[in-house]
């Protein structure tokens, strides 16, 4: 199919589409390049004390971006907690649990959570799930508003709300992925397991035991995604620099300060601390992103590597 | 050990119609009249046959004849196919497999099966055999180690992975992945042991270990295996089925299959004109 | 042994059970955000809103005529930039599948498809806004041209990569160079699955805010100068959400709505186009 010797308009064919694609490889570099540019002042005025203060205060000039870390980290996690059984629930329902027909509705209904944008999830949080967690807030038994995890006034804002919304936003994503792993667990797996007396319910942990990796994969992809979250979160959680352990706490997420008060960045120095926390966002992101698509690349390989044989294949009509 | 013979089956050759009510008192497994459907189409025809216990019967056939069909239906391993239904009996000691009331559980723990490719879990060889044990509810770690062992060494593979229980099943050949799967097939105790082509998918030297492992099987289990390769058939068996196009066509003694067949279709088989 | 098995059914059929709970589970959310969108959106629905340009809190007749104008010019933009770059780059991806070049620029678009959309507009306030000290729609289009790119990128590899080899087979043996066969037969046979990742990729970047809010900014009045900061529907819904006027939360519902709706009919047209395109092509 190829030319031994590339022809000048194949050298020049490869060039030619190798700058556009080489576009993309600058982008992501210009994205850390610039952001750490534009945090210079920040980095060197205040260095690794920027990340350990817990007050932000950019009227008297206090930049500590801890409360920050905490919120993001904080509440993606709960969204993690929330979501997984979710999403792994789905993925198993939908590829081994439901009737034929209900799973390309079922699929489409899933993905139809990821197409709702940012801000909609948010109009929804603000006037709806807000006044929904108050009243949970409210009910909750004195007993419990004693210990750290509830103390607080029943504002309705706040970390609960921020993490059940992300936890909604999230769904779609981890559920989709451990979805397409399940798919690909061979079904000799799932044979061995039911011809040796194993319930159903006995032969799914078989197939998740064997897509373990995918799967934790598929559950950090959406752990990134909740990191990232910017419009839902901010409308819900209070913007409030402060690290509680509280659920009925506001706090704030580094997202959301960014959206918060980037047009409000008076001077340089305040804008730099701004975009020192964006910066630090694109490399946590960064990160769990590769891991998680480390651990699912990984995963498929050992897939493609031991092609299923299912007996099915007998079947011949008379 | 007494091989019985269908009472019919003497008088003419088997034919698929036949509806012979009485089940021999020795076979392990009695079939009669077994149709087996793939949604509308037919795949299984009027299957009648009696499978001795403790005896190794082979089942050969050109591909696509329903044999693989027919073995996974004794331990209703087809029902996780959907649309995909059986209708007549199949008897195992007696009980019909296919009666409403059938623990389907408790049916393939006394049936164990091997497949075409085997297919260990991807944990260790210990975690392996010991999977049946432990879903059956055993805790107890003495008893554990004891009956993984006790597997290990029936299935001919104890001396080779004794010093790595605990290493990774996918890490041993092809041939001793087999061995492994029959190990956990046998650690749960079965009566019957189910194999669908065990060695189709390996070098000859593990396809003749195995061979040789089905010989010291059957002193214990009752084996129904399924080969395209008659030799093997021929080298293994006590009794053969050939089945064709979803029917039974002639089942009795190895040696009268091979060397004096009544059908000649089955001849024609069995001396390699087709198939 | 049959207690055990009879406990270990009871223990599948449970778990079986909360797996379809769960999505019944996630079903709650979704429902109860169409149902509110549709109740509080569509009510709120009125000529004025398609019309008018937003007025002074405690008018009446405000709308978002200019937001809704500002969005489709900054989907526009977005596409002007995103969708030449993105499909010349999946062309490169899927004539050298395996060149290491590739694989890096693979993996930086899977980078970016993961960058949080607020990041992304800090990179274009530096490159577009701050040079000129000036918010623009352009800078928007920039922002939301880059959220677009690995979209564009991967679903255009895919299905370059799905066109059977003897179509480029037959082009090479008529004696065409490589650039004429792929962009007068490769890529017009996969064009319906390049369309709809395009599609794809504008019904994402519609519904963004955040990296609009110190790009695109806002803008009150009618605008469609590109030089300027111009008016989007997510920015305005968010404006309008954050106030303490109702009147503004009725509008912010409208906006949803109408956000709402231009996302399913970028969704489905693109389902619509693959099926109609792949008709004509394949006879």
């Amino acid at each position: 199919m190829s030319n031994a010797r590339p022809s000048a308009d194949d050298r020049k064919f490869r060039i030619g589409t190798g700058i556009f694609a080489a576009v993309v490889l600058l982008i992501v570099i210009g994205i850390g390049v610039e952001l750490t540019r534009q945090s210079l002042l920040s980095i060197q005025k205040f260095g690794m004390s920027f990340w350990k203060g817990t007050t932000w205060d950019p009227v008297a000039g206090e930049f500590g971006a801890l409360p920050f870390i905490w919120g993001t980290l904080y509440s993606g996690l709960l969204a993690l907690l929330l979501s997984t059984p979710i999403a792994l629930g789905i993925a198993i329902y939908v590829s081994e649990l439901s009737p034929r027909l209900l799973r390309q509705p079922l699929t489409y209904l899933t993905e139809l959570l990821a197409a709702i944008p940012s801000i909609v999830y948010g109009l929804w949080g603000v006037f709806v799930l807000v006044p929904i967690v108050r009243k949970i807030e409210l009910w909750t038994p004195d007993v419990l508003r004693k210990t750290p995890l509830f103390k607080g006034p029943p504002l309705g804002v706040g970390m609960l709300a921020a993490a059940l919304i992300l936890a909604v936003m999230v769904i779609p994503f981890s559920s989709s992925v451990a979805r397409e792993i399940l798919k690909n667990v061979p079904a000799a797996q799932r044979e061995a397991a039911y011809a040796l007396g194993a319930t159903r319910w006995e032969a799914i942990k078989v197939a998740m035991g064997y897509g373990k990796t995918g799967i934790i994969g598929a559950v950090m992809l959406g752990f990134g995604r909740a990191l990232g979250e910017t419009m839902a979160v901010t409308m819900v959680i209070g913007n409030s620099p402060q690290v509680s352990a509280s659920l009925f706490a506001p706090q704030y997420t580094m997202a959301a300060v960014i959206a918060n008060e980037f047009t409000e960045a008076a001077d340089e120095l305040y804008l730099h601390a701004l975009i020192e926390i964006g910066l630090l966002l694109f490399v946590i992101t960064i990160i769990v992103n590769i891991v998680s698509r480390l651990l699912i690349w990984s995963m498929k390989k050992r897939v493609v590597r031991r092609v299923p044989v299912a007996p099915v294949a007998e079947a011949q009509p008379a | 050990m007494t091989i019985t013979m269908d009472p019919l089956r003497s008088e003419r050759p088997a034919r698929p119609q036949e509806k012979a009510m009485t089940t021999s008192t020795a076979s392990k497994i009695s079939v009669r009249d077994f149709n087996f459907y793939y949604g509308p189409s037919k795949v299984l025809h009027g299957i009648t046959l009696d499978v001795p216990a403790q005896q190794v019967t082979a089942l050969i056939g050109p591909s696509g004849c329903g044999k693989s069909t027919f073995i996974r239906s004794i331990n209703r391993m087809n029902d996780i196919i959907p649309d995909a239904h059986g209708e007549g009996l199949i008897e195992i000691d007696g009980k019909n497999v296919y009666a409403p009331d059938t623990d389907t559980v408790e049916l393939r723990r006394s049936v164990g099966m091997v497949f075409q490719k085997s297919n260990p879990f991807p944990k260790s060889i210990f975690d392996n055999i010991a999977y049946g044990l432990r879903i059956g509810g055993m805790r107890n770690k003495r008893e554990l180690n004891e009956l993984v062992e006790k597997s290990l060494v029936r299935a001919a593979l104890w001396d080779e992975v004794k010093d790595r229980l605990h290493g990774p099943a996918m890490a041993l050949s092809g041939g001793q992945q087999q061995r492994l799967c029959i190990a956990r097939a046998l650690a749960v105790n079965p009566e019957i042991l189910l194999m669908d082509e065990p060695a189709s998918a390996l070098d000859p030297i593990a396809t003749t270990k195995i061979e040789e492992l089905i010989y010291e099987l059957k002193d214990r289990y009752t084996i129904v295996i399924v080969t395209h390769n008659m030799q093997q058939a021929a080298r293994v068996s006590d009794r053969t089925a050939f089945f064709m196009l979803g029917k039974l066509v002639e089942y009795g003694e190895t040696r009268d299959i091979f060397m004096n067949p009544k059908e000649k279709i089955t001849e024609d088989y069995v001396t390699g004109r087709f198939g | 042994m049959t207690s055990n098995a009879r406990r270990r059914k009871i223990i599948s059929r449970i778990a079986e059970t909360c797996c379809a709970l769960a999505v019944l589970i996630a079903l709650v959310p979704l429902v109860m955000i169409f149902f509110y969108v549709i109740k509080e959106g569509f009510g709120s629905l009125n000529l004025a809103f398609f019309t008018n340009t937003p007025k002074p809190v405690g008018e009446v007749g405000g709308g978002m005529a200019n937001a809704i104008v500002g969005t489709l010019i900054l989907i526009g933009l977005a596409a002007l930039f995103a969708v030449p770059v993105g499909v010349i780059c999946g062309v490169h991806l899927s004539e050298y599948p395996d060149s290491r070049f590739s694989a890096i620029v693979r993996f930086a678009a899977d980078v970016l498809n993961g960058v949080p959309s607020i990041v992304v507009g800090i990179f274009a306030y530096g490159l577009v806004v701050l040079p000129v000290k000036r918010f623009s729609a352009i800078a928007g289009g920039v922002a939301l041209g880059f959220l677009m790119l690995p979209i564009v990128v991967r679903s255009t590899e895919e299905l370059l990569r799905l066109v059977p080899s003897g179509l480029r087979e037959g082009a090479l043996a008529l004696g065409a160079t490589r650039s004429r066969a792929v962009f007068t037969v490769i890529i017009p046979a996969a064009l319906p699955g390049i369309l709809t990742g395009i599609l794809v990729a504008l019904a994402r970047v519609a519904g963004e805010t955040a990296p609009l809010l110190f790009t695109s900014f806002n803008n009150q009045f009618w605008s469609t100068n590109i030089a300027q900061p111009i008016a989007s529907l997510t920015v305005q819904v968010f404006t309008y959400a954050i106030s303490p006027y109702d009147d503004w939360h009725r509008q912010a519902w409208a906006g949803a709505f109408l956000l709402v709706m231009i996302i399913l009919t970028l969704s489905i047209v693109a389902r619509l186009a693959v099926r109609r395109l792949e008709r004509m092509n394949r006879p």
